[in-house]
């Protein structure tokens, strides 16, 4: 025992005299957190629209003016010809172009019906389709006021919206979930499968081996440091969100660190498993940092939800350790829910951890003989 | 100039033989190409909904069947009880609830307003609003059905509708496909060229083998251009390949100059890379580089406007990205593959790219020490 | 006309205010072997990197075949060779691919390198093995090869830090002999070690203890002052261990 702690206070003081690697180490999450809080959003703001008002009348004015004020919308042009709108789009900073026919104050009136085209640019879908809608909601806004003074404005359906859990629609309660489960599987599997493979590569490895700490010792040991640090910046990252957003945690506090533990041990126990079918540390990083990247960032439902997915994915999803934690913490952090609620995934996250531990400590054995 | 053609050869050589990154690099981009363009999609499928009704009123009913006929929304669950339905939109069995309360249709019926409830699960915010946005769309042309139809209300004039249609130029159907494919190519080449080249050459500070090299006369711009040559040309590859993919599996058009895009990858990977080598010339150790890259990576990738637009950040966002060399190739790559741009409509982004290039060259060119 | 290769006046190195180098003045003449020695510590490598180039002296003057070192340590080393302590041939490259670029690096012609390494890989009785990577190659044979990459493109002056680091006494001799043959062609040697037997096959020694210069003379006029039988009776008399 007393050799094993010795060992991990060895593996201590390397990682903390790395001063550059620990300030990174903390130093990803908080600029995480800062951008997913200031800088991205998927809120629309000053998107570039253009107008071509053949009808340039009062409503037409109106309308345009609304849709211009809503702070959703910058004018970048007003058009004359509909040969026009090829060139500014290609130029790239207008995302639609709004329409009004022709007489259309005067067929509001008299017919009752009038048109308005809104072609958008769809080489970026997100924002078209969000900049459609939001226009789409303007107008249907703006229908409905002139329509209700029209009629005697009753008969009118009055819905009124709650929006649980998250009543000011920050985004941060979708992204702050994402950032901790992405940040703790990416780090602590880069962090353990560099820090073993490491010792193979430069033939040190051996030198433990041979030692009297048991395989199981020696992974455990140079595990239990990134275990604390991982641990930290959960906290950091909680500590953070709530200064800085204001987003508390609704649920037991205490649940929701025991799950991050638990999904913790699970990542350092990924980084293991790469670990052992890496040479070198090239080989390390690049399975852990570009094999796992941009397949957590996708498909764990963090930004993109699983349910628009094909089928396939959702099946594939159920293989991703990060789709179960993110369930976890939006249901703990921002629902507000206990253990019942997440018993299910926990349990998975649990075997999984067993799982990876159980083979990598295999292939450890096997490697000895 | 033969010694760097020298260089280039032995970084090759070492490349090739090495078993695992020789296949990597061309293995990694196909295969996280196949399998992840085809799974993101903003698009909402289905809001799925529950329904209360309490009232069960030929005016709720008539609301429930247009909610059920509409596409966007799936009826999924209905109830008398707030409380279970409350406990499963914790569950998250479903989106929203639309609670319809008893008297509904007759103060409909007699003129006064009727009220309903919506709860929205809005942890995805986004989402939430656009999915309200939509029902309260459709209430409201049920309403403007019911106004019409109604012969107590006899407007003077027939109540105005605005009809609204929309398209969506360079890529009618929205096929995310045609967003993300060129997004996720341009992630991996950075991401690849960006470890490669930077590993590469923290470890043999690491092993000891620059020593071998700094003694000789090379120069340090020698060295540096050996450096990234190999790796811009992998680059290179993997995009052609990335383009052939999805020509062939995903079908996205190519609509612009093919030379272009190429000549704008070129800059853009001489700058990413020669971004690595001048952090590697902060790090003593391959675990630092990764670490610093890793930071680097992400910030560059969340910031580009992949995952979100870039229209939505703040104007100090915007102008941090001004040194994002990921934003603008974006920005190219989907502007000339999807919309044809010419060299004229996208020279601010290449001249960025070339002062990024310049830039982050001769800071790795001028910090490398050959005498300590 | 001078023959001195190497002129150091006051040779002073810090780091921080650690003082590795502490006010080494010597010469090293033209065609000579130069043998640098001392203990694990004391300061040889740190004075063999500034030699080379690799490293910039805090203070004093140091000349390297007619350059000031401090001023213009790239023209340096166009002239010399050099052989790290550390192992530093490309282990994933055959040992013709790694002549191949170093020859190519010191401008050399493709016949000229041909020609060279044909000779070289004759010498070392390893003709039929030009295409085996270093990484399958015994330890002795890469410290060899090491040595010959050094001196492949001719220079004036070769460095070797601790060559013969961890490898069996008959290659050691081997090696001795490589050298003196270099030496032969008028190339100056200028080794460190800390085996003071090899002490023996050089012209003249320099000891080295805590960063100082202690004794500077020929083998035999050193024996002879400090009425010692070896080299090394001469070490333990005048030099005390770096860790006591």
């Amino acid at each position: 025992m007393k050799r094993f702690l010795g060992f991990v206070k060895k593996e201590f003081l390397h990682i903390f005299r790395d001063y550059r690697t620990l300030f990174i180490i903390f130093g990803i999450p908080v600029a995480q957190i800062l951008i997913f809080g200031f800088a991205v959003s998927t809120d629309i703001k000053n998107a570039g629209v253009a107008f071509l008002d053949l009808s340039k009348d009062e409503t037409t004015q109106k309308l345009t003016d609304k849709i211009i004020s809503s702070g959703f919308f910058k004018r970048t042009e007003n058009l004359i010809s509909y040969n026009e709108i090829e060139d500014i789009f290609r130029k790239g900073k207008t995302k639609e172009v709004i329409i009004f026919e022709k007489d259309f104050a005067r067929k509001l009136l008299n017919e009752g019906k009038a048109s308005i085209s809104i072609i958008a640019d769809g080489s970026e879908p997100n924002t078209a389709t969000l900049v459609t809608n939001y226009t789409m909601a303007i107008i249907s806004d703006f229908n409905a006021d002139i329509s209700g003074i029209r009629s005697n404005n009753s008969m009118l359906i009055q819905p009124e919206v709650k929006m649980f859990y998250n009543p000011e629609l920050k985004s941060q309660h979708m992204f702050v979930p994402g950032v901790i489960t992405m940040i703790l599987i990416l780090i602590c599997a880069l962090m353990t499968s560099v820090t073993i493979t490491r010792e193979k590569e430069f033939g040190t490895m051996e030198v433990l081996l041979v030692s009297p700490l048991r395989p199981i010792q020696i992974i455990l040991g140079k595990v239990v440091p990134y275990f604390l640090l991982s641990i930290v910046n959960v906290i950091l990252i909680l500590v953070l969100s709530w200064l800085v957003f204001g987003l508390s945690v609704k649920g037991s506090i205490v649940l929701l660190l025991a799950e991050s533990m638990l999904y913790i041990m699970l990542s350092l126990s990924v980084g293991i498993l790469i670990s052992t079918v890496s040479g070198n540390m090239q080989q390390a990083i690049f399975i852990s940092l570009v094999g796992m990247m941009l397949p957590t960032i996708l498909l764990s439902g963090f930004i993109y939800p699983i349910e628009n997915m094909p089928k396939v994915y959702g099946v594939i999803s159920y293989l991703l350790p990060p789709r179960y934690f993110i369930t976890i913490i939006k249901s703990v952090m921002i629902k507000g829910t206990g253990f019942l609620y997440v018993w299910k995934e926990t349990l998975v996250l649990l075997s999984m951890t067993i799982l990876f531990i159980a083979i990598s400590v295999r292939k450890f054995k096997v490697r000895l003989e | 100039m033969r010694t760097i053609l020298y260089l280039i050869r032995k970084e090759f050589l070492q490349i090739f033989r090495n078993k695992f990154i020789s296949k990597a690099i061309f293995g990694v981009p196909i295969v996280q190409m196949l399998l992840l363009v085809p799974a993101v999609t903003f698009e909402i499928k289905h809001v799925k909904l529950c329904i209360i009704d309490n009232d069960l009123s030929s005016e709720s009913r008539g609301l429930i069947s247009k909610l059920e006929g509409s596409t966007f929304f799936k009826v999924t669950f209905s109830t008398f009880s707030e409380n279970e339905a409350n406990n499963l939109l914790h569950k998250s069995k479903f989106d929203m609830i639309l609670n319809i309360p008893s008297g509904f249709g007759e103060n409909l019926g007699t003129g006064k307003a009727g009220k309903l409830v919506v709860s929205v699960d809005a942890i995805n915010a986004s989402t939430a609003q656009l999915s309200w946005a939509y029902l309260s769309g459709v209430i409201r042309d049920y309403n403007m059905n019911i106004l019409s139809e109604n012969i107590n209300s006899v407007p003077v004039l027939p109540v105005p509708q605005i009809m609204v249609t929309n398209r969506y130029w360079y890529n009618e159907m929205l096929n995310y496909k045609h967003y993300m494919l060129p997004g996720i190519l341009t992630l991996l080449v950075t991401v690849i060229g960006f470890l490669l080249a930077g590993l590469n050459m923290v470890r043999e500070k690491e092993v000891g083998t620059i020593e071998q090299l700094n003694v000789t006369p090379v120069r340090k711009h020698q060295l540096i251009i050996a450096k990234m040559v190999p790796f811009i040309i992998i680059g290179l590859i993997d995009l052609s390949l990335g383009l052939i993919i999805g020509k062939i599996f995903f079908n996205i058009p190519f609509v612009g100059s093919i030379a272009l895009l190429f000549m704008c990858a070129f800059i853009f990977l001489i700058a990413v890379l020669g971004l690595a080598l001048f952090i590697s010339t902060f790090s003593g150790t391959q675990q630092q580089f990764m670490f610093i890259a890793f930071f680097c990576m992400i910030i560059f990738m969340l910031m580009s406007g992949l995952f979100t637009p870039y229209e939505s950040m703040p104007g100090w966002a915007q102008d941090l990205n001004m040194i994002n060399p990921v934003a603008y190739l974006m920005k190219i790559n989907r502007m000339v593959m999807l919309k044809g741009s010419t060299i004229h409509d996208v020279s601010r982004e290449i001249i960025s790219l070339i002062v990024i290039a310049v830039c982050s060259t001769s800071l790795a060119v001028r910090r490398y020490r050959k005498t300590a | 006309m001078d023959n001195r290769v190497i002129i150091v006046k006051n040779l002073i190195k810090k780091f921080g205010t650690f003082v590795a180098n502490d006010n080494l003045s010597f010469d090293v003449f033209k065609g000579e072997i130069f043998g640098f020695l001392g203990a694990n510590g004391a300061g040889k490598t740190t004075a063999i990197r500034i030699l080379s180039g690799l490293s910039s002296p805090t203070s004093g003057e140091v000349i390297v075949a007619g350059v000031d070192a401090s001023k213009k340590p790239e023209e340096i080393k166009k002239q010399i060779g050099y052989m790290s302590q550390k192992f530093s041939l490309y282990e994933d490259l055959t040992i013709k691919e790694n002549i191949m670029l170093y020859g190519g690096i010191y401008g050399m012609s493709k016949s000229l390198i041909k020609e060279r390494t044909d000779n070289l890989l004759e010498k070392l009785n390893f003709q039929d093995y030009g295409n085996k990577l270093i990484a399958d190659l015994p330890l002795g044979l890469r410290q060899k090869l090491a040595f010959s990459i050094a001196v492949f493109h001719e220079p004036k002056i070769v460095f070797l830090d601790e060559p013969t680091g961890g490898v069996d006494p008959i290659t050691r001799r081997q090696f001795w002999e490589m050298i003196y043959e270099t030496s032969a062609r008028g190339i100056t040697v200028f080794v460190t070690t800390h085996y003071m037997d090899e002490a023996e096959y050089c012209d003249r020694i320099s000891i080295m203890s805590e960063g100082k210069i202690v004794a500077l003379d020929t083998p035999e006029n050193l024996k002879k002052l400090y009425n010692a039988a070896t080299v090394e009776d001469v070490f333990i008399k005048i030099a005390r261990p770096v860790n006591n």
